[in-house]
């Protein structure tokens, strides 16, 4: 693999069902959600033994940031942990619910829009060179991100005047813009905030918000390596044929909405190409540019199998040969069928409240593990190793420093605080230490303040 | 021989597609098994206040 950083930051969704017991508000399923963590923490917002970060984001979405990752599996264990952490905080709360005599159910959901037309994210960032000409390399990355809606889209169910519809992706409505600094009020594809939380002479993050937060672990194994991939291409700042699109955004809503591959899209030059055609062109160049780095075999050479599988899929206009690995796919069959056997559209609330189940995370309440136990959904990860990596960080970045240095200062009783940058002792703000490289595994100073605490 | 090989059986080609398209068969239908029965198993959860559960799901901000 073409080492990259890579990291998740996943915002769910609350719900409570109070059943026939007293309602309650978000805020306050919230508050019940991270009273354990506030209790060893003193915040809602608190970085784990992993390296991930933990916290209550505005609106009361629960929300986890996994540590860097440089291998991709790693990566889907670490945000399936956080699932695992989220869950069990979903347990806990219960038990306090019943103890007070409430039945009611909290709700968890790994999706991006409500009922009420709100939406909230899956972000990924992706460590890039400094050196690169960032405005050039986001706009040649867009329209390939315009269009890795047919790879992993997460599907969903609109309604539209001619009757409700399936889309691709849950997120492409809600999208304004190509690329800005914006984040909440115009939403763009790519975020420009220049926060690289790493050496700034060296590195930047790209901050990718157009993607739906996805359940089958092949969709999130696809959409993260396809990017890293693309983004090396892009690196190479060799020259490439144009694809900019001239309207982006209206590009990625017709995208979605065809969900067929086929739609049209009109380029700044005046040429049309389809969806599928856009995508082919990013699949052979990123596997020509993977075998050319004798990178192709292994995990890549896999996930570019699945990336070919899947634009065939679409070509053919058959998804049977990826609706055990893919979201759309795998969603699609499951609410349809339901729409069909009880005889009902696809804006019936029963199929709404399937979508809902579909994303649910809360234990026994969602469907992502059903699917997988009877083989519908493949699953990547181990579920022994995903265990341990709620207390393990991934290899081959600081965030093994940073959970030495969480575990020793908890160990220790010592108060400290840290970020993806720094790590602190609140009594000893002096020798706070930077970890500016996001490659490093150690560091001297780090572990100096480690085996005092240790001592 | 060859004229009961040519006309009475199928070759191996042949056969092996017959096989994986059998294979396929049981697949899908294996497939549509297992959809039913998850369906099943939560089809009780489906019927009980879907409408009133999807509604009240709505959160604020986010990005």
């Amino acid at each position: 693999m073409i080492t990259r950083v890579i990291g998740l930051e996943t915002e769910y969704g609350l719900a409570y069902d109070a059943g026939s017991t007293r309602p309650q508000t978000t805020e306050e399923v919230a508050r019940r959600l991270f009273a354990p963590v506030v209790e060893w923490g003193r915040s809602t917002n608190v970085f784990l033994l992993n390296g991930s970060r933990l916290y209550l984001d505005v609106g009361s979405h629960p929300e986890v940031a996994t540590a860097e990752c440089v291998d991709p599996l790693e990566l889907l264990e670490q945000d399936r942990a956080g699932v695992l952490t989220l869950a069990r905080l979903v347990s806990a709360a219960e038990d306090s619910l019943r103890a007070e005599g409430l039945e009611g159910r909290i709700h968890l959901f790994r999706n991006n829009v409500d009922s009420a037309g709100n939406s909230f994210g899956c972000h990924e960032n992706y460590l890039i060179p400094r050196r690169l000409e960032y405005r050039r390399l986001t706009e040649q990355l867009l329209p390939f991100l315009v269009t890795r809606q047919l790879l992993s889209g997460a599907g969903h169910v609109a309604k539209t005047e001619q009757g409700p519809r399936l889309v691709l992706s849950q997120r492409a409505e809600h999208m304004w813009e190509g690329v800005s600094a914006s984040s909440t009020r115009s939403r763009p594809m790519i975020n420009t905030r220049d926060e690289p939380h790493a050496d700034a002479e060296r590195f930047r993050r790209l901050h990718v918000i157009v993607g739906d937060t996805n359940m089958a672990e092949g969709s999130t194994l696809l959409k993260t390596v396809s990017t890293s991939l693309v983004l090396s291409l892009l690196e190479t700042a060799r020259v490439m044929p144009s694809w900019a699109i001239a309207n982006p955004v209206k590009a990625l809503r017709e995208v979605s909405r065809d969900a067929d591959g086929a739609t049209l899209i009109t380029l700044e030059d005046g040429r049309t190409v389809t969806a599928l055609q856009l995508q082919e062109y990013f699949l052979s160049a990123a596997s020509a540019h993977a075998e050319a780095e004798g990178v192709a075999g292994g995990l890549v050479g896999e996930v570019l199998a699945l990336w070919g599988r899947t634009l065939d899929a679409w070509r053919g206009g058959d998804l049977d040969s990826v609706k055990s690995t893919l979201d759309f796919a795998a969603k699609r069959e499951l609410l349809t069928r339901y729409a069909e056997r009880h005889g009902v559209r696809l804006d019936d609330p029963r199929v709404a409240r399937l979508e809902l189940a579909y994303h649910d995370v809360a234990p026994g309440a969602g469907l992502r593990e059903g699917l997988e136990a009877r083989g519908l959904l493949r699953r990547f990860t181990d579920a022994e190793r995903v265990d341990a990596a709620q207390e393990t960080p991934p290899s081959g970045t600081r965030a093994q420093i940073r959970s030495r240095f969480l575990a020793a200062a908890r160990a220790a009783g010592v108060e400290h605080q840290v970020d993806w940058l720094h790590l602190k002792l609140t009594q000893d703000p002096g020798r706070t230490v930077l970890l500016p490289d996001p490659f490093a595994t150690s560091d001297a100073a780090a572990q100096a303040l480690i085996d005092e605490l240790l001592g | 021989m060859a004229q009961e090989r040519m006309q009475g059986k199928a070759s191996a080609w042949e056969q092996a597609q017959v096989n994986e398209s059998e294979a396929l068969g049981a697949i899908k239908g294996s497939r549509d098994a297992g959809v039913d029965d998850l369906l099943d198993e939560i089809d009780g959860l489906l019927e009980t206040n879907a409408e009133q559960f999807v509604k009240g799901y709505v959160q604020k901000g986010g990005q």
